[in-house]
C-alpha cells in the first residue's frame, strides 16, 4: 500500500474505477445503486399498473369507516359502530397485553428453570433439561394447540357446576370456575370505590390509579431512607437497621388505602346456563399466556443458564477469598457479570415472544393480526394498506424494544483501557 | 515376652479395603445427587412423586392404545370392549388411516414414489455436507439435487431441470473464459449476465427442444397438492439451503466499507427481524402479486418459500455478523499483508473461522425455522399441525379426536430439530480446534 502511494501519482484515470481498490469501492455502489433503483423503480410501477387495473388507489381512509363486527376482548372502548382504525388499535393493546404479560412470566419461570438447570440435585436438573429441550424442539403452534385443547375440550361446560350435586367443584374454595369457554375468577370491589375516569379511549379505576400511586410513593421514600443508610454506613462504618421501614413503607401504605375503599371479592356464581359476576377471562387468552410463557421460558433457560456459566470460577473464588458470604458474592459478583450476558438475548426474546404473539389466530385470540390483519383486511378488501400498517406497527414495537437493549448494553459495556 | 528391639513390621500390604457402603457405587451417587442435604431430599422426593404421579395418570391411556380401527367410534367400543367400560385410551389408528394425508398431504397417489425417491435421494445428498468422511465425488451430485428434486415434487418436462442446471454451466464457463481474457471483476459480472441470459432466453426454448427429442416427463403435481410433512420438508430445507448464502452475504453487506451496500443491508436485516413471519407469509400470499407484472400468477408454495427464506436470511445473517465480530482484528490484517483479495480472504481465512463460531446461532436457526413451516397455514397451505388434523378431524369418521394427532406431530418435529441440534454438537466437537 505505502509503495504504491510513494510512487508519484499519475492522475486519475477511467480505468482505475475498475483496478484501483480506492475507487473501486465506487463503481460497485453506483452499479449496485442503479440495480437497486431499477429493481425497485420495476416493482412500484408493477404495483402502479396492478392497482390501476383493480381500480384501487392507496388510502388508509378506511381506517375511518365503521368496522360493523364485534371483538370479544376489549381493554379499550370498541363497539361494532367504532371505526376500523379502532379495531386495530383494539388488537394492538391485546397484542401488547398479551406480550407484556407473557414475559413477566416467561422471564419468573425461565429463570426458576434456568437455574434449577445447574441445580446439584439430578432429578431435578434432569426434568429440567426434559422440559427444555421438549419445548425448544417442538412448534409453538402445537403447544397454543395443545393448551388449548386441554381448556376447551377437558374441562366441564359451565352447566357441570349445576345443582345439588355437580359433576364439577370449582377450585380454590369455590373461587375459580374453569370451564370450556373462559375460566371465571373473582373480581375486586370496593365499598367506597373512587369510581372510574374516562380517559377517551377506556376506563380507567381510579382505586388502581390510587394503588399504584401508593405503593410507587412507598417505593420512593423507602429508596430515600436506603441512601442515607447508606451515606451513615460510608461515613461512620455502621448501616442502620432498615428492614422494618422497608417492610413498612411497601406493604403499609397499599394495606390501608385497601381497607379504607372496603376491598371485597365478586365471586363468580352460577347463574342460569352461565356464571355471572367477577371476571369471565376467555380461555383463548390463558392458551396464548400459557403457551408463549413455557415456549419462551426454554429459551430464557437456556440463556440464564449460559449467562451463569459465563461467569469464571475465579469470581465466585475470588469473592469467597474476600470474605463474602455466598448470597452476597450472587448478588455483588456473579449475578452484575452474568446480567451482561443475560439481558441482551433476553431482550430479544421478549421481541421474539411479541411477534410470536400473532400465533393467536390459532386460539382465535383478538390480537393486531386478526383485527387489522383478519377481520379489517377481509372486510375492506385493503390487503396492502392492512399489511403494510401492520408490518409498521410491529417495526416499531421492535425498533423501540432495540433501542432499549441499546441503551442497556451501552450503560453495562466493560469499560477497557 | 518377646524381644522389644524387634518391632513389629509387616512384609505385606494389607489388601485394600472396599470404601464404606455411603462411599460407593449407587448409594454414593445417590448420597451425591439426590439427598446431599434434607432440602434436596424433601426436593427428590416431591420431584419424583410428581412425576410419577403424571405417568400413573397417562400410562394407562398410552397403554390402552388402538392401532387398527377405521374410526373414532370403532377405537372406542375397542377399547371399552378390551379395557372396560370406563377405560380410556389413545386411538393412534388415526394415525394409521391417515398416515398418507400427514405425509404427503394430497398428492396423487399413484405419484407417492417421486417424494418417496426424492426424500431418499436427499439423504444422499445431504451426506457429504454433513459428514466430511463420505467421498468428495458425492459433492457433485448434491449440487444437482435441486433441480432433480424440483422436477421429481412438481413434475413437468425434465429438461427444464437440466436447463436450470445448464444456466450454473454457464456462468461458470463466462467466469473462466472472462477471468482469463479480462480480470476477476470483469470475470463475475460476465458470469452473473451469462446465466441470466441463458435462463431467461435460452432455457425455455433448449428444454422444449430436447423434449421433442428424447421426451421424459412425469405427470405435473400442482402446488395445492402438497401438505403434510411433505409441504414442512420442501419450504424448511429449501429455505435453509437458501438462507445461508444469502446469510453470509447480508453478513459481510453489513460490515463492508462501502455506505450504500452497508445501508441496504441494515435496512433489510433489520425491517425483516423487526416483523412476525405471518406478515411475511400475508405478504406472499396477498402483496407479492401486487409487485409483480399484471398477469403473472406463480406459485403459492414458491412465494412461501421465498419470504420465509429471506425471513431466515436476515436471522443467519445477524448469527453470522456475531461470528464474524468474534475473529480478532489480527486475521483480517494477516489476510491483506499476504496479499490476498477480500473474496479470497474471507473464503480462506474469515468465514471458516467465522462460520465455526456461528454453528450453534445457525443450526438453532434453522431449527427455528424448520418449526416455521407450521405457521404456512395461516395462508391456506395444509402444514401437518393444524392443516392436515383440521382436515382429518372435519372428516365425520374422525370427529372429536385432539391428543393423537398432536403428539405424533409432535415427535416427529421433535425427532427433527432435536436431530439438529444434536448435529451441531457433533459438529462443534469435531471442528474445535483449541485445547480446552
Amino acid at each position: 500500500m505505502s509503495l504504491a502511494e510513494d510512487r508519484p501519482d499519475s492522475g486519475f484515470r477511467l480505468s482505475k474505477l475498475v483496478y484501483d481498490s480506492r475507487y473501486r469501492g465506487y463503481t460497485i455502489q453506483a452499479l449496485f445503486l442503479c440495480a437497486l433503483f431499477i429493481a425497485i423503480g420495476w416493482l412500484l410501477s408493477n404495483a402502479a399498473a396492478n392497482l390501476a387495473r383493480l381500480g384501487l388507489s392507496p388510502s388508509f381512509d378506511f381506517l375511518w369507516n365503521r368496522a360493523g363486527y364485534d371483538i370479544s376482548l376489549k381493554l379499550i372502548h370498541f363497539t361494532n359502530d367504532s371505526t376500523h382504525g379502532r379495531a386495530a388499535l383494539v388488537g394492538l393493546v391485546n397484542t401488547l397485553f398479551i406480550s407484556v404479560l407473557g414475559c413477566i412470566t416467561a422471564t419468573v419461570l425461565g429463570v426458576i428453570v434456568g437455574v434449577l438447570r445447574l441445580s446439584k440435585n439430578w432429578v431435578v436438573a434432569r426434568l429440567m433439561t426434559v422440559y427444555v429441550e421438549i419445548f425448544r424442539n417442538v412448534p409453538l403452534l402445537l403447544w397454543l394447540l395443545i393448551i388449548y385443547a386441554v381448556l376447551t375440550a377437558v374441562t366441564p361446560a359451565p352447566n357441570a357446576y349445576r345443582g345439588a350435586n355437580p359433576s364439577a367443584h370449582m377450585w380454590f374454595w369455590g373461587s375459580v370456575a374453569i370451564t370450556n369457554r373462559y375460566i371465571a375468577l373473582p373480581a375486586p370491589m370496593f365499598t367506597h370505590s373512587l369510581g372510574f375516569a374516562d380517559l377517551g379511549i377506556f376506563w380507567i379505576s381510579l382505586d388502581f390509579v390510587a394503588l399504584v400511586a401508593v405503593i410507587v410513593a412507598g417505593v420512593l421514600i423507602n429508596r430515600v431512607i436506603l441512601r442515607r443508610a447508606s451515606r451513615i454506613q460510608e461515613a461512620t462504618g455502621k448501616r442502620p437497621t432498615t428492614w422494618w421501614s422497608t417492610l413498612l413503607l411497601i406493604l403499609g401504605p397499599p394495606v390501608v388505602l385497601l381497607f379504607a375503599l372496603g376491598l371485597h371479592w365478586d365471586f363468580p356464581a352460577l347463574k342460569g346456563f352461565n356464571f355471572r359476576g367477577g371476571v369471565l377471562a376467555p380461555n383463548s387468552i390463558f392458551a396464548l399466556w400459557f403457551g408463549l410463557s413455557a415456549y419462551t421460558a426454554a429459551f430464557i433457560a437456556e440463556i440464564v443458564r449460559a449467562g451463569i456459566l459465563a461467569v469464571s470460577k475465579g469470581q465466585t473464588e475470588a469473592a469467597h477469598a474476600l470474605g463474602l458470604r455466598p448470597g452476597r458474592t450472587m448478588s455483588l459478583v456473579v449475578l452484575p457479570q452474568a446480567l451482561r450476558v443475560i439481558v441482551p438475548p433476553l431482550i430479544s426474546e421478549f421481541l421474539n415472544l411479541t411477534k410470536n404473539s400473532t400465533l393467536a389466530f390459532a386460539v382465535a385470540y383478538a390480537d393486531l393480526g386478526a383485527t387489522l390483519g383478519g377481520i379489517t383486511l377481509n372486510q375492506s378488501g385493503r390487503a396492502l394498506e392492512c399489511i403494510l400498517l401492520m408490518m409498521l406497527i410491529y417495526l416499531i414495537i421492535s425498533l423501540v424494544i432495540s433501542a432499549v437493549m441499546n441503551v442497556y448494553n451501552r450503560s453495562v459495556r466493560l469499560k477497557e483501557r | 515376652m518377646s524381644d522389644v528391639t524387634q518391632a513389629f513390621h509387616r512384609s505385606q500390604m494389607i489388601p485394600a479395603r472396599e470404601p464404606p457402603r455411603s462411599q460407593r457405587g449407587a448409594w454414593k451417587w445417590m448420597h451425591e445427587n439426590l439427598f446431599s442435604s434434607i432440602g434436596n431430599g424433601v426436593i427428590t422426593v416431591v420431584t419424583i412423586a410428581i412425576v410419577l404421579y403424571i405417568v400413573t395418570l397417562s400410562l394407562p391411556w398410552f397403554l390402552h392404545s388402538v392401532w387398527n380401527a377405521k374410526s373414532l367410534t370403532e377405537c372406542r367400543t375397542i377399547i371399552h370392549a378390551t379395557w372396560g367400560e370406563n377405560a380410556g385410551g389413545a386411538c393412534w389408528a388415526v394415525i394409521h388411516q391417515n398416515w398418507n394425508l400427514y405425509v404427503f398431504g394430497f398428492y396423487p397417489i399413484a405419484q407417492y414414489w417421486r417424494p418417496t425417491l426424492a426424500f431418499v435421494l436427499l439423504l444422499v445428498a445431504l451426506m457429504p455436507i454433513l459428514f466430511s468422511h463420505m467421498p468428495r465425488k458425492m459433492i457433485w451430485f448434491s449440487a444437482v439435487y435441486p433441480a432433480l428434486a424440483y422436477w421429481l415434487i412438481w413434475g413437468g418436462t425434465f429438461w427444464i431441470a437440466v436447463t436450470i442446471m445448464l444456466g450454473f454451466v454457464a456462468g461458470w464457463l463466462a467466469l473462466r473464459v472472462a477471468t482469463r481474457l479480462a480480470n476477476a471483476p470483469l470475470g463475475v459480472a460476465a458470469a452473473v449476465l451469462a446465466a441470466v441470459l441463458w435462463w431467461l432466453f435460452a432455457a425455455g426454448p433448449v428444454a422444449s427442444g430436447l423434449q421433442h427429442l428424447v421426451p421424459i416427463r412425469l405427470p405435473f403435481v400442482a402446488s395445492d397438492k402438497l401438505g403434510g410433512f411433505l409441504l414442512a420438508f420442501i419450504v424448511g430445507m429449501c429455505a435453509i439451503g437458501f438462507s445461508l448464502p444469502m446469510g453470509i452475504l447480508l453478513s459481510l453487506g453489513r460490515r463492508s466499507d462501502m455506505p450504500l451496500i452497508k445501508t441496504t443491508s441494515v435496512v433489510f436485516i433489520e425491517f425483516i427481524r423487526g416483523v412476525p413471519l405471518i406478515t411475511l407469509l400475508f405478504t406472499a400470499s396477498f402483496l407479492l402479486a401486487y409487485f409483480l407484472p399484471p398477469g403473472t400468477t406463480f406459485d403459492l408454495v414458491l412465494r412461501v418459500i421465498i419470504m420465509v427464506t429471506l425471513f431466515s436470511a436476515a436471522y443467519i445473517a445477524e448469527v453470522i455478523r456475531g461470528g464474524l465480530a468474534a475473529i480478532p482484528r489480527g486475521q483480517f490484517e494477516a489476510a491483506d499483508a499476504l496479499g490476498l483479495t477480500y473474496w479470497q480472504a474471507q473464503r480462506l481465512i474469515i468465514m471458516p473461522q467465522a462460520l465455526k463460531i456461528s454453528i450453534p446461532g445457525i443450526v438453532s436457526t434453522f431449527i427455528g425455522l424448520f418449526k416455521d413451516t407450521t405457521l404456512v397455514i395461516i395462508v391456506g397451505l395444509l402444514d401437518p399441525l393444524m392443516g392436515i388434523t383440521n382436515a382429518v378431524r372435519a372428516s365425520t369418521l374422525w370427529n372429536g379426536i385432539y391428543w393423537e394427532p398432536y403428539i405424533f406431530s409432535g415427535v416427529i418435529f421433535f425427532i427433527f430439530c432435536f436431530g439438529m441440534s444434536r448435529y451441531s454438537m457433533y459438529l462443534e466437537g469435531k471442528l474445535k480446534t483449541d485445547h480446552r
